[in-house]
């Protein structure tokens, strides 16, 4: 979601937004209700493996999108391993690492503009009941935009702190990350404003 | 070129005194800004296109009160920040600059037609897809040029806009600047920029302390900072 989107011409980059998000949320309940047995888990991830060949994602990209839920599979592996069975380990990792990577296939394939403009289109009805989709897409564009700037900033902090030789205090990464992140949120809101966002 | 006037303009940020009674009148096609940092150059510049309202007196852009009708003279003025990261909204490069047109009344194409526009104006037509936040400095201060520009506003403010750049990145922006149809007002630091200025406004404590060409302003501004 944070500008993954892989240019491409493949059925999945064709197919429209909203149907695909759609199509996501009725795989990943699809998923979750059948996959019970490892060869189960075995047979979605070949299907997902081919949906991701047919869009032509290379595996590195498909991997990487992958690499951030490890550890907590990882984790939830060990819990189930040691409360349930290896097997159910399996599975509900399985099944979580198919959602993650059907939901990376449908980000790598659709611009989020058309994402957002889907999101808008869907919530059109609750106008009525006062929601304004526009601005619930905008949120959501400044969400995916924060993700690489506020990393960008922890990055910046953790890098003075290691300058001065602050490697271990909480303090000084939190502090200056805190309030750099603050001042962001005020610049954006300018810049936002002078960008016309909030103009009807 | 449009009229951009500020009349009796004071602001104030608590106790502190930013803007003391300033009377401009700017008609000319490049606008110069200078002056220490903490003057009020940059309040002054906000107060353009209505991001900040004086505390006294009125700016009005042809006629329209900033701060009374800012949604209207935002459509008019547009707004270059010295940081682009802080501007750039969307993931990617065509995307942030659709994100401008996004209330405009264009239907798709003419969106898509003017993004192709700006990306081929500031060579940016192999970055279309990519991730904004990947360009370089100079490239993401070019595409928050082409998001303003890309509302055909009539006149540009930009406030420090190669204050964060290398001098190669620099003189890019500042060669597209100067490129621009539109009336600029640029607040800068970088003094070299202002050479084919038209007009220079010295900001000292609040106050205008010299108004004139560069070839006269630049000097004063010097001797005023020691």
């Amino acid at each position: 979601m944070i500008g993954l989107y892989q240019p491409g011409n493949s059925p999945l980059h064709r197919l429209p937004a909203g149907e695909k998000l759609v199509l996501l949320f009725a795989a990943i309940a699809v998923v979750t209700v059948i996959v019970r047995r490892p060869v189960a888990v075995a047979v979605a991830v070949a299907v997902v493996a081919a949906l991701f060949a047919v869009a032509g994602i290379g595996w590195r990209v498909a991997l990487a999108q992958l690499r951030p839920v490890v550890w907590m599979l990882a984790i939830i592996a060990v819990f189930q391993v040691l409360l349930t069975s290896p097997a159910r380990a399996v599975v509900v990792c399985g099944v979580l690492l198919i959602s993650v990577a059907l939901a990376a296939l449908v980000t790598l394939t659709t611009r989020v503009t058309d994402m957002l403009d889907a999101v808008t289109r869907g919530l059109g009805p609750l106008r009525r009941f006062g929601v304004d989709p526009d601005r619930i897409g905008l949120l959501l564009a400044l969400a995916i935009r924060c993700v690489p700037l506020l990393t960008s900033i922890v990055h910046e902090v953790a890098e003075a702190r290691r300058a001065r030789g602050l490697e271990w205090s909480m303090t000084a990464l939190v502090t200056p990350a805190l309030v750099r992140a603050l001042r962001t949120a005020d610049a954006m809101g300018e810049a936002l404003a002078a960008r016309g966002a909030d103009d009807d | 070129m449009s009229e951009i006037v500020f009349d009796a303009v004071s602001h104030r940020y608590g106790e502190r005194q930013v803007l003391r009674s300033i009377d401009l009148r700017l008609t000319e096609r490049r606008i110069g800004v200078i002056g220490a940092n903490g003057s009020g150059k940059s309040t002054l510049a906000r107060m353009i296109n209505g991001l900040l309202k004086p505390t006294s007196g009125t700016v009005t852009v042809d006629g329209v009160d900033a701060a009374r009708k800012g949604a209207q003279v935002r459509r008019k003025v547009g707004f270059v920040f010295t940081d682009p990261d802080t501007q750039i909204v969307m993931p990617t490069v065509a995307e942030d600059l659709a994100f401008s047109l996004r209330r405009s009344g264009l239907d798709k194409a003419q969106i898509a037609a003017r993004v192709q526009e700006m990306l081929e104006r500031f060579g940016l037509q192999e970055h279309g897809d990519h991730p904004a936040h990947l360009l370089s400095g100079g490239q993401k201060q070019l595409l928050a040029l082409g998001a303003v520009l890309i509302r055909r506003p009539s006149v540009i403010v930009a406030d420090e806009p190669t204050t964060l750049l290398d001098l190669r990145n620099a003189r890019t922006v500042a060669r597209a600047l100067d490129a621009v149809d539109q009336q600029v007002v640029v607040v800068t630091h970088q003094l070299a920029l202002l050479d084919t200025f038209d007009r220079v406004v010295v900001i000292d404590e609040g106050r205008v302390a010299f108004d004139g060409t560069p070839a006269d302003a630049v000097p004063a501004y010097r001797q005023l900072v020691g």
